[in-house]
């Protein structure tokens, strides 16, 4: 393995009717790391996700994926395969039990044989505690279950990389955990992850770097430590003080 | 009421009630085919079909039945393009249906949140798989209720195909009241005979629509 | 070209127009009455009791289920026979079309009724509103946006069916159509392709507005 990024991104820029929502923005991830994205809501951050996966074309600069540029249409499909990603709003499919769920993509994309997919799918159900629901349907399942499925089901495709879209922010407080505990298992196991999420005490729990956006820039690219409790920028000193203000009031009421 | 005369005719009607249900049917199995067709040139915005589809189910849902019909039957023969009163029956309700079947499709497909498209994607799925397994068993079941009664209507205009001659129920039920003046018998064999197409297919479909309703997406569509 | 001519020979035109103003008048004459009958139907239709349930239960289902074309046949030739009761065509044109356009236009209304989210009516009882004033600023409303389309709608569905009525013999325009070929069948026997299709046209041209706006309504209030 050489020290080749898993994914780089170079000069990113990306408009919307004429507003700059990526300017200029350049990181790389590297095999096994985890980098978290944070910054105000419209910053940018789940546009970036949507572009490293092919969801939104970038306006300029370039996306390689283990060295390779992403060029056309034809290359999306390939790319992926190779990278999961799992959205806010969980979107299993409605009209497929948990087991199809899982193995839609790896039966018909990477043309895998049934049973093996099949079997594996058991075992990473099992593994974040949903072996009795194999059959159940997606309307049965708690926000946190149907979250805990999606994220089986993307790792099922074994990605290079896997994106998190705020997985969190639509579920009840309790079921965050649960969820959360999931993700910090899989960056144990070295899983390379794009992470953007509100949670900042797990950002820092599971972060090896933080990417602070706003106004579509990156500000500050720092460890999460020094992030959270040095930063650099007076913008993201604001922002982390939105989520002291929160922390007071709970401890308030 | 004359019993004889109601005995006499019933086979009648049931041959004619059969040529009803046959022209219906294929009607309704072109109708889909031309309205997944439509649907799709306006889902993948193929220039050109696109607009076409368009223009085609607009001309469709806003003229009658029984004029394209006079058009296809009585018009068309005169510059050289001679179709049998079957045929024209055919042609007339799938050229109708059709533009009924793509407007419950679309609004099936309509219904099926982008996101499931992108998560069908993000899976790795081809445009066509994604289609396949993601996107159409939704747009279905929600367009089912749409096309159910789509289908009821189709047999019910079924009844304007007489006008051409063709030897439907209406045309039986015509005919019995021209020879006989059974008016009573005549019209009441005809109410029937559409009762007895019609109705098992009308509740079949509500049927389905209250367990799609109920099952939110039940595993069994 | 000379059969495409007979369109404008002589009156031909203006005949053709005029049956589409029978046509019209028919459709709007029924429109008009379903929709009036139709509001109250739809108001009753959304009681719970039993006995009404049923009953307009089995009105709408015979109205989905038997053809236009057989009930005008019952009414024309069935009553005329029954009852020795001679109506005119037109007559039991407007009979048929309201009663089938008042079960569906009330089953719209019922539907348009219902579709309103019960804590609508509860956060406005929450804000201290009378039933009255809850049905005048909140519900009513609210149907209203979702069943003037489907109303329209039914409109144009209602001119469309009005050309079977040709068929029991009132004079519109698709019979104004058949007679002009008719008259013309020596010196223009081609002239059934440009005058079926004068009479697509002069149909599309009255649904077709008609169905825009109802479409740009359902898009606006959606």
């Amino acid at each position: 393995m050489s020290n080749q990024p898993i994914l780089q991104v170079n000069h990113l820029s990306k408009n919307f009717d004429g507003n700059g929502v990526l300017k200029d923005v350049t990181f790389s991830l590297n095999e096994g790391e985890v980098i978290v994205v944070v910054g105000p809501s419209g910053c940018g951050k789940s546009t970036l996700l949507r572009c490293v996966n092919g969801l939104e074309r970038p306006d300029s600069g370039e996306i390689l994926l283990d060295g390779a540029r992403i060029d056309d249409a034809a290359d999306l499909v390939r790319v992926r395969r190779q990278v999961g990603m799992v959205f806010q709003s969980y979107d299993l499919f409605p009209h497929m039990d948990v087991l199809a769920n899982l193995t839609l993509g790896p039966v018909k994309a990477l043309k895998r044989p049934r049973a093996e997919v099949e079997a594996e799918a058991e075992r990473a159900l099992a593994r974040v505690d949903l072996a009795d629901k194999l059959h159940a349907l997606p309307r049965q399942l708690s926000g946190g279950q149907k979250q805990r499925v999606a994220l089986v089901r993307a790792m099922l495709m074994r990605p290079r990389l896997l994106l998190l879209d705020e997985i969190t922010a639509a579920l009840d407080p309790e079921m965050v955990r649960e969820v959360l505990n999931v993700v910090l298992d899989l960056a144990r196991d070295g899983m390379t992850m794009l992470i953007v999420t509100h949670e900042m005490r797990f950002a820092e729990a599971v972060a090896d770097r933080v990417l602070f956006l706003e106004g579509g820039s990156v500000l500050e690219s720092a460890p999460p430590k020094a992030f959270f409790h040095h930063p650099q920028t007076d913008r993201a000193r604001r922002f982390l003080d939105t989520f002291e203000f929160d922390a007071v009031k709970q401890r308030v009421e | 009421m004359d019993l004889d005369f109601i005995q006499r005719f019933a086979p009648m009607y049931a041959r004619a009630a059969g040529l009803t249900l046959r022209i219906g049917l294929i009607g309704i199995a072109l109708s889909l085919a031309v309205g997944v067709l439509c649907c799709l040139a306006r889902y993948f915005r193929v220039p050109g079909l696109r607009q076409l589809a368009a223009a085609y189910i607009e001309l469709a849902r806003n003229t009658p039945l029984l004029v394209q019909l006079f058009f296809l039957y009585f018009g068309l023969p005169k510059v050289g393009v001679k179709l049998s009163a079957e045929a024209c029956a055919i042609t007339g309700l799938t050229f109708l249906g059709g533009a009924y079947m793509a407007e419950a499709l679309r609004s099936g497909l309509e219904a099926v949140d982008r996101t499931q498209a992108e998560s069908g994607l993000c899976i790795g799925l081809t445009t066509l798989q994604n289609l396949r397994f993601v996107i159409l068993p939704q747009a279905l079941a929600t367009a089912i209720p749409a096309i159910g009664a789509n289908a009821v209507f189709l047999i019910k205009e079924t009844s304007v195909f007489s006008a051409v001659a063709l030897a439907d129920l209406m045309y039986v039920a015509k005919d019995l009241i021209g020879m006989y003046y059974k008016t009573d018998e005549a019209l009441l064999m005809l109410t029937a005979a559409y009762l007895v197409l019609l109705l098992p297919l009308s509740i079949a479909f509500s049927w389905i629509e209250r367990r799609l309703r109920h099952a939110g997406f039940g595993g069994a569509v | 070209m000379q059969d495409l001519a007979v369109l404008f020979r002589g009156s031909n035109l203006a005949r053709l127009l005029g049956g589409l103003g029978v046509t019209l008048k028919l459709s709007l004459v029924s429109v008009a009455l379903s929709v009036a009958l139709g509001l109250v139907v739809g108001a009753l239709m959304t009681l719970k009791n039993p006995v009404v349930r049923a009953f307009f239960r089995l009105w709408l289902e015979t109205v989905r289920i038997v053809p236009q074309l057989v009930l005008l046949f019952l009414v024309y030739f069935g009553l005329a026979k029954a009852f020795n009761l001679q109506i005119s065509g037109e007559a039991a044109a407007v009979a048929v079309f309201t009663f089938w356009g008042a079960g569906e236009m009330g089953d719209l209304v019922r539907g348009a009724i219902t579709s309103i989210p019960v804590h609508q009516r509860e956060s406005s009882a929450a804000l201290g509103l009378t039933r009255g004033q809850c049905w005048r600023f909140v519900l009513l409303p609210q149907a209203a946006r979702r069943l003037v389309p489907q109303a329209i709608n039914l409109a144009t569905r209602m001119i469309k069916t009005t050309s079977l009525v040709m068929l029991i013999g009132v004079v519109e325009v698709l019979k104004v159509g058949s007679q002009i070929i008719d008259a013309a069948r020596y010196d223009a026997p081609q002239a059934a392709v440009w005058v079926y299709a004068a009479v697509f046209f002069l149909y599309f041209l009255a649904c077709w507005p008609i169905s825009l706006v109802a479409g740009r309504l359902e898009k606006r209030w959606s």
